[in-house]
């Protein structure tokens, strides 16, 4: 079976009002929508056409070229000390940079605690964001300044975030957008699936776009699902369930570009799902040799999404010498930025422990404001007798 | 003409719509049925299907919705059915709604009033008289009130849609049919301030919600023994009116403290901790809780005996003077 043209969206006589449409059409594909090869080559897709200039072809890379720097410049800090622990991304850089890539600046992006990809689309301040696994504070970037919500950790949950947001956008009558990502353990989570069921109902602009990395921690999708695929549990809630190769940037960009233009036009949500690796461990704290082999690792370096980019590009005549020093001395730039932003950062003042729990906070705590500053001062104290 | 607490609160819902139209009231079965209590009747045709809506039957998605719906910038009013369906939108509630805000540094602001019609009394099948309130007033980030009169119900419900805090708000569902003679809008004190319903000298009587009648009722009987109660409605149990507490036991040297929900770990601890810290020397008698047992809540049949009630008041009261 292959997608429709144009996604469904037909208006309805049905007497509940909801859409008359052919339900088979939110079934996925038989095969993940595929762009490009590992060697670069590339095939056209009618369904799937290509809107990027050379120049925004160069900047997916570059973006994909900086997240696995910082990535990396993160793991290092871990090691160090620096961080107490961090989650990579690596081996994702496809599926987030293409899916953030095909948003708008003002839609919005409900991530986990995963996504520095999708951050660095953003231009979100990714020293700001490790602060987080650092622990100097839970979070230290305005959401609403690259319309990227906090992390979310308690896993699926922020896709009801997503799902409310994109409500109040149409209650609003703005064309805006809402994105969430989780993984494949997520889809086995309740709260996903209550915002499936949420906008299909209310029809919500909201794509909700899956990393299927294969694994959550140690346990491999065969034990999360015995669905065909995680994009056929979309039908279920009445949604078009979508697949790409989550390692071809051109592919994640062009199918979630599919569902923004979707959700833009009022037709609802899209639930895709980019199968991808996850080619580091879980977090730094985790030991994947325990789960999985050397061998199955090496399989899926071959589809590295960096290469493959690299080398479209080169057959496109899009990539040279120069703009490989541009690119790293940029992603240089930026990882040494935010090893500068968290090495031996300080955390903050304690007091602010205070400052943010409520807007009005009278009567809830005075007492151990006091005890609190009490107790900084007689440290203080003793330190100056010491 | 007299107005109950149902209609009391409905009343607040629309005209705080009314005032400001990012309020918005969802839940399951609030609009066209006007809720299982009626106390959303009448907002759906008023304000329409985009302000006041009936969502899936999904706990955690109303509170998680609505927590993007107050990221985007609405006032989301979320009814929660009944005391013991929260359970399933906890995560929600504990893990992000109390958390956000401070885990923004206070950039994100989460305006939610949770509203969750709680307690028994009322001759309920299980899980629908359930007194969770330990578990919000345990939660930092939240606010939690609970009124004891309709005019309560009118001004505190008010002030909790204004709120730029998240408030868990309990309906004291036994007393939804509760009326007053009072005229609204009201205005009462804020809700962070306990008050004294009824000034008495012997011993002070802590109590909320749908405890604040049988408290009154409990101080007339005892009048008849010659004993004076004073009766404190604390209407915020997070935050707690230390203050207020402190002063009236300072006045009467005894307190007891009332709640429908079980002993063990319920507020009748925490504030039974607060008066020792603050009136220690004052006291002439241990504090004493009157309250429910540490069982699960009982069959219909039975809630008569697991529900304090005036006799339990009152013996606990006889208690505090016996010492
Ligand atoms: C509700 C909840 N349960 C358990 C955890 C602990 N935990 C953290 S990450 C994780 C696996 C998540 O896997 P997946 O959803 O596939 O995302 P991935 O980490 O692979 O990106 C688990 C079990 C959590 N954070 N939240």
């Amino acid at each position: 079976m292959s997608e429709p043209a144009t996604e469904p969206s037909a208006p309805t006589d049905r007497p509940d009002g909801a859409e008359e449409v052919d339900p088979l059409t939110f079934l996925p594909a038989d095969e993940p929508v595929h762009l490009v090869d590992a060697d670069g080559t590339y095939h056209e897709d009618p369904d799937h056409p290509l809107d990027l200039t050379d120049e925004q072809l160069r900047e997916l890379y570059r973006l994909m070229v900086v997240t696995r720097k910082v990535d990396r410049e993160a793991i290092n800090l871990q090691r160090q000390g620096q961080l107490g622990v961090y989650a990579s991304c690596m081996g994702q850089e496809a599926a987030q940079v293409g899916s953030a890539y095909a948003l708008g600046t003002d839609d919005w992006i409900f991530p986990s605690y995963r996504e520095l990809g999708a951050a660095l689309v953003r231009d979100v301040d990714a020293a700001g964001l490790l602060h987080l696994y650092r622990g100097t504070w839970l979070s230290d970037h305005d959401p609403y300044k690259h319309n990227f919500a906090l992390m979310a950790i308690p896993i699926g949950t922020q896709a009801l975030h997503a799902t409310g947001f994109a409500m109040g956008a149409r209650f609003d009558g703005k064309p805006i957008v809402a994105m969430t990502y989780f993984g494949d353990g997520g889809t086995s989570e309740g709260d996903p699936h209550e915002a499936m069921t949420f906008a299909g109902v209310m029809k919500s602009p909201v794509i909700f776009f899956v990393q299927n990395n294969q694994y959550a921690i140690s346990v491999p999708l065969a034990k999360q699902t015995a669905a065909p695929t995680l994009a056929h549990k979309a039908i279920g809630y009445g949604l078009p369930g979508r697949r790409c190769d989550g390692n071809d940037v051109l592919a994640t960009y062009a199918v979630t570009k599919r569902a923004v233009e979707r959700a833009r036009a009022g037709h609802g949500p899209t639930f895709i799902e980019a199968m991808t690796y996850r080619m580091e461990a879980h977090t730094t704290s985790d030991d994947p040799s325990r789960y999985r082999t050397k061998e199955e690792l090496d399989a899926a370096a071959l589809t590295d999404p960096l290469a493959r980019m690299r080398n479209y590009l080169t057959k496109r005549d899009l990539y040279d010498a120069e703009l490989e020093a541009a690119i790293d001395e940029q992603a240089k730039a930026t990882a040494t930025y935010v090893r500068a932003g968290i090495y031996d950062a300080p955390h903050g003042d304690p007091m602010e422990l205070f400052d943010h729990v409520y807007t009005d906070p009278r009567g809830h705590f005075e007492d151990q404001v006091e005890q609190l500053r009490a107790e900084l001062e007689g440290a203080g104290d003793a330190e100056g007798q010491g | 003409m007299a107005v109950t607490m149902a209609q009391a609160i409905n009343q607040a819902l629309k005209d705080a719509m009314s005032a400001d139209d990012r309020v918005l009231m969802f839940g399951e079965d609030v609009g066209r049925l006007g809720g299982v209590f009626r106390v959303t009747d009448g907002l759906q045709e008023m304000f329409g299907e985009e302000r006041c809506f009936d969502t899936p039957l999904a706990e955690s998605g109303i509170i998680g919705t609505a927590i993007g719906l107050a990221m985007y910038g609405y006032r989301p009013i979320a009814e929660m059915q009944f005391d013991g369906f929260t359970y399933p939108a906890f995560e929600q509630i504990v893990s992000h709604l109390a958390k956000m805000p401070n885990r923004s540094r206070g950039t994100v602001k989460l305006p939610v009033t949770v509203r969750i019609p709680f307690g028994g009394g009322i001759g309920a099948v299980e899980h629908h008289s359930e007194s969770p309130e330990a578990y919000w007033a345990h939660t930092a980030g939240l606010k939690v009130f609970t009124p004891g009169t309709p005019e309560d119900g009118y001004s505190m419900m008010r002030e909790s849609i204004e709120s730029d805090d998240p408030v868990i708000f309990l309906e004291p569902k036994r007393r939804y049919w509760m009326k007053s003679d009072q005229q609204l809008p009201v205005t009462t004190q804020p809700a962070r301030e306990a008050v004294v319903r009824r000034e008495g000298t012997d011993v002070s009587v802590f109590c909320y919600g749908p405890m604040v009648r049988t408290a009154l009722e409990a101080a007339d009987a005892a009048a008849d023994e010659g004993w004076s109660l004073e009766i404190v409605d604390l209407r915020s149990l997070a935050p707690l009116d230390t203050a207020s507490i402190v002063a009236s036991v300072k006045r009467t040297g005894r307190a007891i403290v009332v709640h429908e929900a079980a002993r063990n770990l319920g507020l009748g601890a925490e504030i039974a901790a607060r008066i020792q810290e603050g009136a220690f020397y004052h006291l002439e008698a241990p504090v004493l809780r009157a309250t429910g047992f540490d069982t699960p809540y009982p069959p219909a049949k039975l809630e008569e005996y697991w529900l304090p009630d005036v006799d339990r008041i009152l013996d606990a009261v006889e208690r505090s003077l016996a010492y």
